[in-house]
């Protein structure tokens, strides 16, 4: 900690020629800074539990010599230190440790269920922007100088009962719609493409209606600027003037209010595979709490989290090149 | 801020109340609590109630919703959920509302360096989305209801805590925190007074909102089945135990997630009411229509008619008039004509019209403003049926910071007008904009071309928007106040570049201003604009002594010169201009004339010709052969020009 405050304060007495070279080495800093955070607290998770957490994951019955096997196997007989170095250097070898309900280790298990997380995450993610950003347009279009006012309150009303959903609970009701009463898809589990259909949607449609009422709010800014009546001043055909001039500022503005869509969106992969019974991570962590495996839990944790922290580092960085007078000076 | 008692926070919210929103706000919340209340009391035996005879039964009159795999009933069971829902919620809503707040007023009680410390922990925390905290602290305080509620508590305080500590930041810089500190007052005694009472309102507002969420995510836990464990049930572990079922019964399965939903509305529905009564979006109150007496506009409607020297001049407009919904007119009828090439200023105070009618010409005016006008000819073309902007026409705007698109390069921005409006390729498109962006010095245009306006400098952005103009054949620039953002020594330089461009072009000008130094050194003549109308139009040459309008003399008399002693006060026009809504029946400027009589009070006067090319609006014009000098000796027209 103290190594990074003299860090950035001798950064900060330095003035940098580039602003581009100096936002990114900030940002990076703060990213590596949360990734610390992130394994010491990963780290410390299975010292942070109250009781005897081994004798807590084999159960009441299991023999104290078996107890104290695993409790070696996992290192926790050893200092505090010792144990932190070598989670450390394991980490960074890409080990992280054995699965105490399956004795596999936990970066096999990882790496045989992340694939089906990523299927419908990324999927979802286009879908999201695909959706939210045409509708969220046209929308603005349609409504701006109160010109429909009753259809701006059927947008955003829909948009928000939409958004207020719980995603859990809009799979469920997917389910009984679509897959129960009108059997077109099936009810659960990882199969052919149309098994994909419902958890995608369960994931795409909540952010979705959310993003678009950011992205109606920010185009309605936009066309408020003063360089878009430059634009009118200009004459220009209607897909010049909203796909040219306004689509690249709103779309800045949205990314960075939507950021935090996107690593929600991770999170409701959690949810949405516990009701879809599909086979990713997070079906996996949920299980793995249960069974109280809590070398698994910790790597799955790792995993989530170096995610959203890379996603949201990977949205400023977007961001800040799409626009790099807002960002780079701003922050 | 004193409290006004009739703008109280209960005032307000017993205001708010009686709207619908409240009424059904407030009826909403009885109901819930009602049901919390009493659902366990009078329903809690039938729904523990197991009945091997009636296993998974669908909907029936006996079993609204159908009964569980023990035979219980669920429509019971959903109504006895309710209370042990709300209790958890409220709880977690009470740590991670606290934790919050106490977190979030660290910083500004700590002292700089362990606040700075606090900051920025949470600055890391809130980067990890909620549900990942909530799966760590489920693992820490492992699987029951005692765990998810510390776990959705605790997941709470990173963006309780973000959100009070940008608060008090704000308020921290506010002047009376400062003044505060000044005099003495402790931190602690600064945050209980000062703080925490400014900070209130919106923290109540979040607080509803993060119940919601907070809801949401302990149905969403304990529907994962690590929250609530049985024999205990809330709303998610009722869907849990229900989604197996839900071939057989549907409706079960979505009961509990439509008491999620709706429960969350109505968190919402409070938020939403607090919101209001906090004044963010304070239910408006209704602005009274003001109905314009038709009679006191009418006398210009026939006024001068610009024909005769002007008919073929390069604009006429005639009685053009911008309303805004009100009834508010912010111009009133205002004509006029421009000669080709010639350059016309028009100058006034803010809120003169002088602005919006430059805008109603290129039919820029900005919603919902409302233009209407018996004649807008330019070049021969009736500019509302057949607009010429982009080729003949060309605008220049007041802040060139603003008025470029900062996602797009400039030459973009230059080449897109050849495109569109000269058929020009995109090449072709691409070298007249460097052409163009030389033309107007910038140096390097080539290079300057492929940059974003980030990397212009002020002047730079007003000569490219200038150039931009120049993308087509002007025959009128239009310029809207475009040296008021600048420096002065740039001022000059793109005031240079305006009468260049003019004499290359042989472009009129038709030049917006407030600075009468600017206008007199550009335009050739003028025209005087006060509350919406034209109240004068002469030679800029006889601006300095020759201004027959009181209000253009006390406008000249009110601009200081070098060679204005710095000791005499500078000459002020007492009073304020009349806004928009408020035309009497007489002369808008009377109130504040050392001249007016009954009859200015009582008629507006016309625009009327006076002496030769001169135009006034006035019942007393000032004879310039035996006027006295105007004091404070204002600009030198004949030097500038």
């Amino acid at each position: 900690m103290a190594t990074a405050a003299t860090a950035s304060a001798s950064m900060a007495a330095t003035p940098t020629r580039n602003p581009w070279a100096a936002f990114a080495l900030r940002r990076a800093r703060r990213l590596l800074v949360s990734l610390a955070v992130l394994v010491t607290a990963s780290f410390a998770m299975i010292h942070m539990i109250p009781g005897d957490p081994v004798r807590a994951a084999l159960g009441t019955d299991a023999s104290p010599a078996l107890v104290a096997a695993e409790r070696h196997s996992l290192g926790l007989d050893q200092p505090l230190l010792r144990q932190y170095a070598a989670f450390l250097g394991n980490l960074l070898r890409g080990r992280l440790g054995e699965s105490i309900s399956t004795q596999l280790p936990v970066s096999q298990i990882i790496s045989s269920r992340l694939p089906a997380t990523l299927e419908i995450a990324v999927p979802a993610f286009v879908l999201i922007l695909l959706t939210a950003v045409p509708v969220g347009m046209a929308a603005a279009v349609l409504t701006k100088d109160g010109r429909s006012r009753r259809g701006e309150l059927a947008f955003t009303t829909a948009t928000g009962v939409l958004g207020a959903v719980p995603e859990f609970l809009l799979a469920v009701g997917l389910v009984a719609a679509f897959a129960v009463a009108l059997p077109v898809f099936p009810v659960a589990s990882q199969g052919g493409l149309s098994s994909y259909v419902l958890p995608v949607l369960s994931l795409t449609v909540i952010p979705a209606a959310t993003l678009s009422r950011i992205v109606r709010v920010e185009t309605l800014r936009v066309l408020g600027e003063d360089y878009m009546r430059t634009a009118r001043a200009k004459r220009l055909p209607a897909r010049l003037h909203y796909l040219r001039h306004a689509l690249p500022n709103l779309l800045t503005s949205s990314l960075t209010l939507g950021g935090l869509l996107f690593t929600s969106l991770l999170a409701g992969t959690v949810l949405i595979e516990n009701v879809f019974a599909w086979p990713g991570l997070g079906a996996t962590i949920v299980q793995a709490i249960t069974e109280k495996d809590y070398p698994l839990v910790q790597g799955i944790v790792l995993v989530y989290g170096a995610a959203a922290l890379l996603i949201t580092f990977a949205v400023d960085v977007a961001v800040a090149l799409a626009d790099p007078r807002s960002t780079i000076r701003g922050s | 801020m004193p409290h006004l008692p009739a703008n109280s926070l209960p005032h307000r919210l017993g205001r708010t109340l009686r709207t619908p929103l409240g009424v059904t706000a407030l009826t909403a919340c009885v109901l819930l609590t009602l049901v919390a209340v009493l659902g366990p009391v009078l329903l809690g035996a039938r729904a523990d109630q197991v009945d091997t005879a009636a296993i998974d039964q669908g909907s029936s009159a006996a079993h609204l919703l159908g009964t569980d795999d023990l035979g219980r009933d669920i429509a019971a069971r959903v109504v006895v959920a309710t209370r042990l829902t709300l209790e958890l919620t409220l709880m977690a809503s009470g740590i991670g509302v606290g934790g919050g707040l106490l977190l979030g007023v660290a910083p500004a009680v700590l002292g700089r360096r362990l606040g700075r410390l606090v900051t920025s922990a949470v600055g890391v925390l809130v980067a990890f989305p909620g549900l990942l905290f909530v799966l760590f602290l489920a693992t820490v305080f492992g699987v029951g209801s005692t765990g998810a509620v510390l776990a959705v508590g605790l997941a709470t305080i990173p963006p309780v805590a973000r959100l009070v500590q940008n608060l008090t930041a704000s308020i921290d810089g506010s002047d009376y925190v400062a003044a505060a500190r000044i005099l003495g007052v402790g931190r602690f005694r600064l945050v209980v007074r000062h703080l925490l009472p400014n900070i209130a309102e919106p923290c109540v507002l979040f607080a509803a909102q993060a119940a919601a969420g907070i809801l949401v995510a302990f149905s969403g836990l304990s529907f994962l089945g690590l929250g609530v464990q049985p024999p205990q049930y809330d709303w998610g572990r009722l869907l849990n135990d229900q989604l197996n079922g839900i071939y057989v019964n549907p409706v079960a399965a979505l009961a509990p997630g439509a008491a999620v939903v709706l429960t969350g509305l109505v968190f919402g529905l409070v938020g939403e009411v607090l919101a209001q009564a906090g004044g963010h979006r304070a239910p408006q109150e209704r602005r009274q229509a003001v109905a314009v007496a038709p009679t006191a506009t009418v006398p210009t409607a026939t006024g001068p008619r610009p024909d005769g020297p002007d008919a073929d001049a390069l604009v006429r407009v005639r009685d053009l008039r911008v309303s805004f919904p009100g009834g508010r007119e912010a111009v009133r009828g205002v004509s006029l004509a421009v000669g080709r090439g010639e350059a016309l200023g028009l100058v006034g105070e803010s809120g003169s019209g002088k602005s919006l009618t430059a805008l109603a010409l290129a039919d820029l005016v900005p919603h919902p403003g409302q233009v209407s006008a018996g004649e807008i000819r330019f070049d021969g073309h009736d500019l509302r049926t057949d607009p010429r902007l982009g080729t003949t026409l060309a605008m220049v705007f007041q802040d060139p910071m603003a008025s470029l698109n900062p996602a797009l390069r400039v030459g973009r921005q230059l080449s897109e007008v050849a495109e569109v409006h000269l058929g020009a390729t995109r090449s072709q498109a691409a070298a007249r904009a460097v052409d163009r962006l030389a033309a107007v010095r910038i140096p390097s245009a080539a290079r300057r071309a492929g940059q974003r306006p980030h990397e212009y400098s002020g002047g730079m952005r007003q000569r490219a928007v200038i150039a931009m103009g120049l993308m087509g054949e002007p025959k009128l620039i239009i310029a809207d106040e475009p040296t008021t953002a600048l420096d002065v020594t740039v001022q000059q330089q793109v005031l240079d570049l305006l009468a260049e461009v003019r004499a290359d072009t042989g472009a009129a000008l038709l030049l917006i201003s407030h600075d009468l130094a600017v206008v007199a050194q550009v335009c050739t003549r003028v025209l005087v604009m006060y509350a919406g109308r034209i109240v004068e139009d002469l030679p800029v040459a006889e601006l300095a002594r020759g201004a027959a309008h009181p209000y253009t003399r006390a406008l000249v008399g009110a601009v200081p010169t070098m060679a204005t002693d710095p000791d005499t006060e500078l000459a002020t026009i007492p009073g304020r201009p009349p806004e928009p809504a408020e035309h009497g029946h007489g002369c808008s400027f009377a109130p504040r004339c050392a001249l007016a009589t009954g009859r200015c009070l009582g008629t507006e006067p016309e625009l009327a010709a006076f002496g030769s090319g001169r135009r006034v609006a006035c019942w007393h014009p000032v004879d310039p052969i035996d006027a006295d000098p105007i004091d404070a000796d204002p600009i030198d027209a004949e030097a500038a020009s």
